[in-house]
């Protein structure tokens, strides 16, 4: 039984330098959320974001002129996928009705091509405008608005942190439960290190951070997890079969042994996530790239980060045997 | 070995037939349909849907099916064409008491709808239209209780004829009563006691006088809050009737929030307009003089210092110009039932102003009717004949003010009323509740503002449908390429487990009605990509088997042996994470929990216990020498 597989990389010789390069990416992630903090989405920080779209291209100055014209001065305009695609962003202001900014936006828009929303077509979906009279298709249309008041940006940023400390403290439970508690510390030291670095490279390149980004950084930690566990389940295995090799050499062997597997599994869930990248539309553009990251990322610590924190934990054959056959009553010792 | 006994055959297909059958509503198209609903207090019966069908069959529109629901009815077409004309039709058939909304209902089969077999549900990012969170405000609405307390315990003393120097509200909140003595004080404390249950009261000295300081109870306050955020609901959707919106969704949410959703909605302006509406009551006394004149006010000879109304039957009925009081008076209006001979009542409360003028009015007016008139003040787009938007000069389209006016109820005066009364004579109690949630429609309801608008252009509804769709199909392509030239036979049977994965999915979607959102398909994707996950495992571990010298069979055995526990512990792991986010989550979030929690589920019985069931038949009970893995 268990000869060599079909793979013998000493994964484990390579921890201090998979170390190094973790924390460095660990650190240069934590640089930039200090320094440069994260691009929160407006469902977080409050605001209104309005999505149009016109007939033919269109100036960004163009459009940032008509908002400054209104008073939107601090208006972020940028191009939304195309030049005809426009999205906009407004930050809560003291006094005025945020519920009202979207509409003042999209009539000052309106107003610019001279033209007044009348309805909309029932069966193209479109809405229809009149300019001096003819009624016509307007030439800007408005694809999407969003309105987050303070008083739910607060509580969505507050529910988010809460959720992830929720996911980690369910998950570590479990692990422990089912494992030993080394286990535990060492996948939720990799989850920990797969969200920072997730994370970090949001606030690196400055990419919006909305609701959705964090509800894929959760599955990340679910996804990353699944992989860890699938290598734990092998060490464990192997721990009880065999007798005489070291522990490291256990790790090692049980992270080849599953390492086609590891592959595969990532494999396939990229594709499907490059699918949804490149055909999912841009709503869900930050989302896709989010969990492409952090399956990249958590692939690569459930082989480089886990196990070896687990070794360093100072993991031994008893504790997993104590586990199994006394269940607690002879406490581990280190 | 690896035999499957034939119960295993037969639990996998109690599964999988119904899945398909429940899967299989999504198949089918939509019809274009028009959706009827009566605003207000306007009925829907068996006339109105015979007008309905005689109004089309004379226009020449053919439907195909015309139904009768809950509280509207729905026609179904061939086309949208006939769709839109027929909305013309009903619209001028049945006048500005319904409202009649265009909408697409799904095209499925009556015998499927006989078990509940329906399409999954589309959240708001799918199909378009507006979402909006409200908040009620809880303080304004408590502080209007206690402004109004104040004009009330002023009135309630007077009358008690108890001294007090000032009722105010106090600036540490509350309100304070200052009597010149302590004995006026302690028949002011029994008469607060005995009116005002929902105040509590505590005895201090302020500047040498002695001093009640009055605080709504506990239970008051909770009791505010319910009662607000409910009127609000109710309101809300009353107006939101109007919008002629097929599903509308109105919810509370968490303490003191609503959640409103108006799917195919997309000139939010006006939908924000309407729900900002609101109603008022004015109550009027009943011009009796004239009473039987109303032929002559009909052919427009009104008698000078009265008007013509119409009542909910729009039977006409007089009214003398000038309203006694308004519905701004009305604190509160309940169905009830009278304890005498069990009819049906709704029972008014008026605050201190409307109670007196009411004392005064109905003590001289017994015998006589007393009118009840909703008014509500409604503009809109103006439209020519064809249908046309007409505009003004500079291109504007003309906006139309008009005033509703409607006579709810004329009761008779049989007493000399105060602050609390009844109506009486209702038919039903559907009767009484639908008056008393039109009475209390003019109420001073909680002050309420917009804390969070998601809205989705139709237009982009449909595209995300699309790209939704495409990127599943995509994926879901590469993988079953990708599985079946890695693993061949077995891959063919995973590729099978995973399309089966795919309509089981859908199907517990569609038969729980769960929201399927944009990230929810994003969820579904995932899930796909996931669920290979636990066949790899178990191929992995058999290719490891066959490496190590076992025989083909015992291999097979083995992997899927082995592989249970790491697919198990993996597996619940993700379940966490996915509740934490389905308990977390908002709208579009939680649409992408549900569908990673199902797809979860689904896949450990079709890539554990069918891909097993499939590879048995294939190679169990064989002498193999190799198996194509």
């Amino acid at each position: 039984m268990a000869t060599k597989g079909k793979y013998n990389i000493d994964f484990l010789g390579m921890r201090k330098l998979a170390m190094g390069f973790s924390l460095l990416f660990v650190t240069i992630s934590i640089a930039s959320l200090a320094i440069r903090g994260l691009s929160f989405g407006i469902d977080f920080t409050g605001g209104t974001l309005v999505e149009v779209s016109y007939q033919n291209t269109v100036e960004i100055e163009d459009v940032r002129n008509t908002l400054s014209a209104e008073g939107y001065k601090d208006a972020v305009v940028q191009y939304f996928g195309t030049a005809k695609d426009v999205m906009i962003r407004v930050p809560l202001k003291g006094k005025e009705k945020g519920a009202l900014v979207s509409e003042k936006i999209m009539r000052s828009l309106h107003k610019k091509k001279n033209e007044f929303v009348t309805d909309t077509d029932p069966i193209s979906k479109e809405q229809t405008c009149s300019v001096k009279g003819q009624r016509q298709v307007c030439l800007v249309q408005m694809r999407r608005v969003e309105f987050v008041g303070p008083q739910v940006g607060d509580e969505l940023a507050n529910q988010g942190g809460l959720a992830m400390l929720y996911a980690l403290f369910g998950i570590l439970a479990y692990v422990a439960f089912r494992f030993e508690w080394r286990f535990a510390v060492g996948s939720v030291i990799a989850l920990v290190h797969d969200v920072i670095i997730t994370v970090g490279v949001f606030s690196v390149f400055q990419m919006e951070f909305s609701l959705t980004v964090l509800a894929a950084i959760l599955a990340v930690i679910g996804y990353s997890l699944n992989d860890t566990i699938v290598v734990f389940d092998r060490i464990r295995e192997n721990f009880r079969k065999l007798r005489k090799e070291s522990p490291q050499e256990i790790m090692n062997r049980s992270i080849n042994q599953t390492l086609p597997r590891t592959i595969l599994t990532s494999l396939t869930t990229l594709l499907v996530l490059i699918s949804l990248y490149f055909f999912g539309g841009d709503i869900i553009h930050n989302f896709s790239v989010a969990l492409i990251l952090g399956i990249v990322i958590g692939t690569y610590s459930s082989i480089y980060i886990a196990s070896p924190a687990v070794l360093m934990l100072g993991i031994s054959r008893e504790n997993l045997l104590q586990v199994k056959q006394e269940g607690g009553e002879k406490k581990a010792a280190p | 070995m690896n035999k499957y006994p034939l119960w295993k055959y037969l639990i996998i297909l109690a599964v999988i037939v119904p899945g398909f059958l429940y899967a299989l509503p999504n198949l089918y198209g939509e019809d274009p349909a028009l959706q009827i609903s009566a605003t207000r207090t306007a009925v829907i019966d068996e006339s109105t849907e015979q007008q309905i069908k005689s109004a089309l069959t004379d226009r020449g529109i053919s439907f195909f099916a015309l139904q009768r629901q809950e509280n509207g009815i729905q026609i179904r077409f061939k086309d949208t064409d006939d769709q839109l004309k027929a909305k013309e039709v009903v619209e001028k058939e049945l006048g500005e008491k319904y409202t009649v909304a265009l909408n697409l209902v799904p095209a499925t089969p009556a015998w499927m709808e006989t078990f509940d077999a329906r399409p999954m549900y589309l959240g708001l990012d799918l199909r378009g239209g507006v979402h909006f969170l409200m908040e009620v405000d809880i303080d304004g609405a408590i502080s209007n209780t206690e402004k109004r307390l104040v004009s009330d315990l002023r009135s309630g003393m007077r009358e008690k004829k108890i001294r007090y120097l000032s009722v105010s509200s106090s600036k540490t909140g509350g309100i304070q009563v200052i009597f010149p003595d302590q004995e006026r004080l302690a028949q002011g404390l029994i008469a607060v006691e005995d009116d005002f249950t929902s105040l509590s009261a505590k005895e201090v000295e302020k500047d040498g006088k002695p001093t009640l300081i009055l605080r709504l109870t506990e239970a008051a306050k909770r009791e505010i809050k319910d009662t607000s955020v409910k009127q609000n609901m109710t309101a809300l959707r009353n107006r939101i009737n109007e919008l002629g919106v097929a599903e509308p969704i109105v919810q509370q949410q968490g303490d003191n929030r609503i959640v409103v959703q108006l799917p195919g909605i997309q000139d939010t302006a006006r939908a924000k307009e309407i729900i900002g509406r609101t109603a008022t009551l004015e109550i009027m006394m009943v011009d009796e003089k004239n009473s039987g004149d109303i032929q002559a006010a009909l052919e427009g000879r009104v008698p000078v210092g009265s008007r013509l109304y119409r009542d909910r039957h729009n039977a006409p009925i007089l009214l003398k110009k000038g309203i006694i009081y308004s519905g701004s008076n009305i604190i509160d209006a309940t169905a009830g039932i009278d304890s005498r001979n069990g009819s049906s009542v709704v029972n008014i409360t008026l605050d201190a102003r409307g109670a007196s003028i009411n004392q005064r009015i109905t003590g001289d007016n017994i015998g006589k009717r007393m009118a009840v008139v909703y008014v509500e003040q409604k503009s809109s787009i103006k439209k020519d004949e064809q249908g046309n938007v007409v505009v003004d000069k500079s291109g504007r389209p003309v906006k139309v003010k008009s005033r509703i006016e409607e006579v709810i109820t004329a009761p008779v005066i049989r007493d000399q009323l105060g602050k609390r009364f009844q109506i009486e004579g209702l038919d039903s109690s559907k009767e009484a509740r639908d008056l008393s949630l039109l009475l209390r429609a003019g109420a001073l309801a909680a002050p309420i503002e917009i804390v969070e608008e998601r809205t989705i252009g139709p237009s982009l509804g449909k595209e995300n449908i699309r790209t939704g769709f495409l990127s599943v199909t995509y994926g879901l392509a590469a993988i079953l390429i990708f599985m079946l030239f890695y693993y061949r036979v077995f891959g063919l049977v995973a590729d099978i487990a995973l399309v089966l994965n795919l309509v089981l999915m859908v199907a517990v979607l569609s038969l729980f009605q769960a929201t399927l959102t944009l990230p929810g398909v994003a969820g579904i994707l995932l899930t796909i990509g996931m669920a290979v996950d636990a066949n790899v495992l178990i191929f992995e571990r058999v290719r490891e088997e066959l490496r190590n010298g076992v025989t083909p069979q015992a291999a097979i055995h083995a992997g899927y042996d082995k592989a249970l526990s790491t697919i198990v512990d993996a597996n619940i792991t993700t379940l966490i994470a996915a509740i934490v986010l389905f308990n977390f989550g908002t709208g579009p979030i939680k649409g992408f929990a549900i569908t990673l929690s199902i797809g979860i589920l689904t896949s450990m019985f079709t890539a554990i216990m069918v891909s097993r069931g499939i590879i048995n038949k294939i190679y169990g009970g064989r002498q193999l020498k190799k198996l194509a893995i």
